[in-house]
């Protein structure tokens, strides 16, 4: 049963179309990702959801029931929200406080704050950061006190505006760990709004991609991203495009002359000028010649060497430039390094058109 | 001429002490009670949101604000002769014979720092408006509670409006000279005993009180730096 209804919602601020038409459910107990560039509107939805913003037209359903943004007294409906805004926003006051801060609006007795605000902070891995002040953290420490705030009323929804965007990798690992543990552990329905693939590969169960105020595209993660149009090639920087002249060699293969003597086998039939993609995790990097079913095997050397945290990301010259994604652990194991000459080695069915 | 000086600054005599507290006396009276009066209404214009539909209350409001700028910096002589005309035996306020007392110079200095007051306050409570109180909000406080916690998230702010009015009441001197009168012993004060020495000729006793003066405005300007640098990164 879906949590959220968008019906229809449109928003406009002084003539300009934010929000066109946007229509989409979210299923309780899902993490829903949008994407989308700056300015795609992202923000303007999840401040609607969050009752800070209200629509043009259009309306929002939350647990079957429309949300009435005319209402004098949205706080009971903001009470079953949570929202982590990009900006990192704390109160002037120590780290409990700030966290105790949504249930002390209600009231709650003290016993049962102290339990939720510990509670919480362990889900961010902030044990004894109670007494700080909240304005002296780190920046991605704040970001996860701004995320136990959020949590510690167990709401039934969560939104996140790009909370990650500022944050180091080890930040956004302790982060996105939080996220799925309460999403697992309470079934708290997520909204959040990243650039990050990565993130949304990590985290979504669904991703929307959001573009000029509409919903381009939305799907598992395989579903949207498995085959990109060109605003995402554009938008998702896709990486190993290659464009050339593809001729038939067979029963549903062609060859891609990309040029610099480099032939790309593809399992589709296609004669002509083409646009094709490989994504770096497709493809495999070995240190030795391999025999494998595998079409296409090129010879290289690693030019770029860029540490992503678990994965490694490398730039290898095999005629054309590569991207390739590998682990940490194997990228030590194989002991690889800038000047390693590696064998790249992808499936013809790995081979996309754009 | 240099070993008279020096005595003559040190040698704090009880004229000099009877100008230092008046000075403070009437300085401090007026922000305090400008401080009771601004504040107040600083924090609720700097808390009220006017929507891009009421045409109506946003006109009033911008002119509300231009007017607050305008006056923050109001000529201190000519806040002095406004009151001036209005304490004057045949001023409408003439009857209660304040003209030439610490009161009128009190009333003076009021006139100077209200706006003041209100110009800073509004926008120390303007500045953490919009995210405090949208962050607030959705963590499920009410309205009031939110605006609570935004003036609490100010408070830093409110305290240098406090200070930067005390720091311009206290060097102020056009407006009391009017009307206080700078009569000795009873409407003389730091800024008017130096024009007077000065006058006078005697250089050493103004200088003296020059220190002392420019000391005061240190202490104050040291009690407001060290605010901003404790103060939120925001």
């Amino acid at each position: 049963m879906p949590l959220i209804e968008v019906r229809n919602l449109c928003r406009e601020y002084s003539g300009r179309q934010v929000l066109k038409d946007l229509s989409f459910d979210v299923q309780n107990g899902e993490i829903c990702v949008l994407v989308g560039p700056n300015g795609a509107g992202k923000t303007t939805l999840l401040r609607m959801l969050d009752l800070l913003d209200e629509p043009t037209t259009g309306r929002i359903l939350f647990d079957g029931k429309e949300i009435d943004y005319s209402a004098d007294d949205k706080v009971a409906m903001r009470r079953r929200i949570g929202m982590v805004f990009q900006q990192t926003v704390l109160f002037n006051m120590n780290v409990f406080d700030n966290v105790a801060y949504g249930l002390t609006v209600k009231n709650e007795d003290k016993r049962s704050v102290e339990k939720k605000v510990k509670t919480a902070l362990e889900l961010v891995q902030l044990r004894n950061f109670e007494s700080k002040n909240a304005l002296t953290l780190s920046g991605g420490e704040a970001q996860r006190v701004a995320l136990a705030q959020a949590l510690v009323t167990e709401p039934e929804l969560l939104l996140l505006d790009e909370p990650t965007a500022n944050l180091d990798p080890r930040n956004v690992s302790i982060f996105e760990e939080a996220l799925l543990r309460v999403n697992r552990e309470r079934k708290t329905t997520m909204i959040m709004a990243t650039h990050n693939m990565f993130q949304a590969q990590n985290v979504a169960h669904r991703v929307a991609v959001l573009n000029e105020g509409r919903i381009e595209r939305i799907g598992t993660f395989q579903e949207v991203f498995g085959m990109p149009s060109k605003f995402l090639v554009d938008f998702a920087r896709l990486e190993n495009v290659f464009s050339g002249v593809s001729k038939i060699t067979g029963e549903g293969t062609s060859l891609i002359d990309v040029g610099n003597g480099l032939k790309i086998e593809a399992a589709f039939e296609k004669t002509g000028d083409i646009t094709v993609f490989v994504r770096p995790e497709d493809v495999i990097l070995s240190v030795n010649p391999i025999v494998s079913s595998a079409r296409n095997s090129f010879e290289g050397r690693i030019v770029e060497v860029s540490d992503m945290g678990r994965i490694v990301k490398l730039k290898i010259k095999a005629g054309r430039d590569f991207r390739v994604q590998i682990t940490k652990r194997s990228f030590n194991e194989m002991q690889l390094n800038v000047d390693s000459k590696v064998f790249l080695v992808f499936k013809a069915s790995a081979v996309q058109p754009v | 001429m240099g070993t008279a000086l020096v005595e003559s600054v040190f040698s704090i005599d009880s004229e000099v002490l009877n100008v230092v507290l008046l000075s403070l006396k009437v300085s401090g009276t007026a922000v305090l009670i400008g401080a009771l009066i601004g504040v107040p209404i600083g924090m609720v214009l700097g808390l009220k949101q006017f929507s891009g539909k009421q045409i109506v209350m946003r006109f009033v409001d911008l002119t509300l604000r231009s007017i607050i700028n305008t006056f923050m910096g109001l000529p201190p002589v000519v806040v002095g002769l406004v009151v001036y005309l209005l304490l004057a035996g045949s001023g409408p306020l003439g009857p209660l014979g304040l003209l030439y007392t610490p009161t009128a110079m009190m009333m003076t200095q009021l006139i100077m720092v209200i706006p003041i007051i209100i110009g800073v306050t509004m926008s120390a409570v303007g500045s953490v408006e919009k995210t405090i109180r949208e962050k607030a909000l959705s963590l499920g406080a009410t309205e009031g509670q939110a605006a609570w916690t935004v003036l609490s998230e100010a408070r830093m702010g409110l305290l240098t409006a406090v200070i930067v009015a005390f720091g311009a009441a206290i060097s102020e001197v056009g407006g009391i000279m009017i009307t206080g009168g700078n009569i000795r012993w009873f409407t003389r004060t730091l800024t008017t005993a130096i024009v007077q020495e000065v006058n006078l000729g005697d250089f050493n006793r103004a200088i003296t009180l020059g220190v002392i003066l420019l000391l005061m405005a240190f202490a104050t300007n040291l009690a407001l730096t060290i605010i901003q640098l404790r103060g939120p990164k925001r």
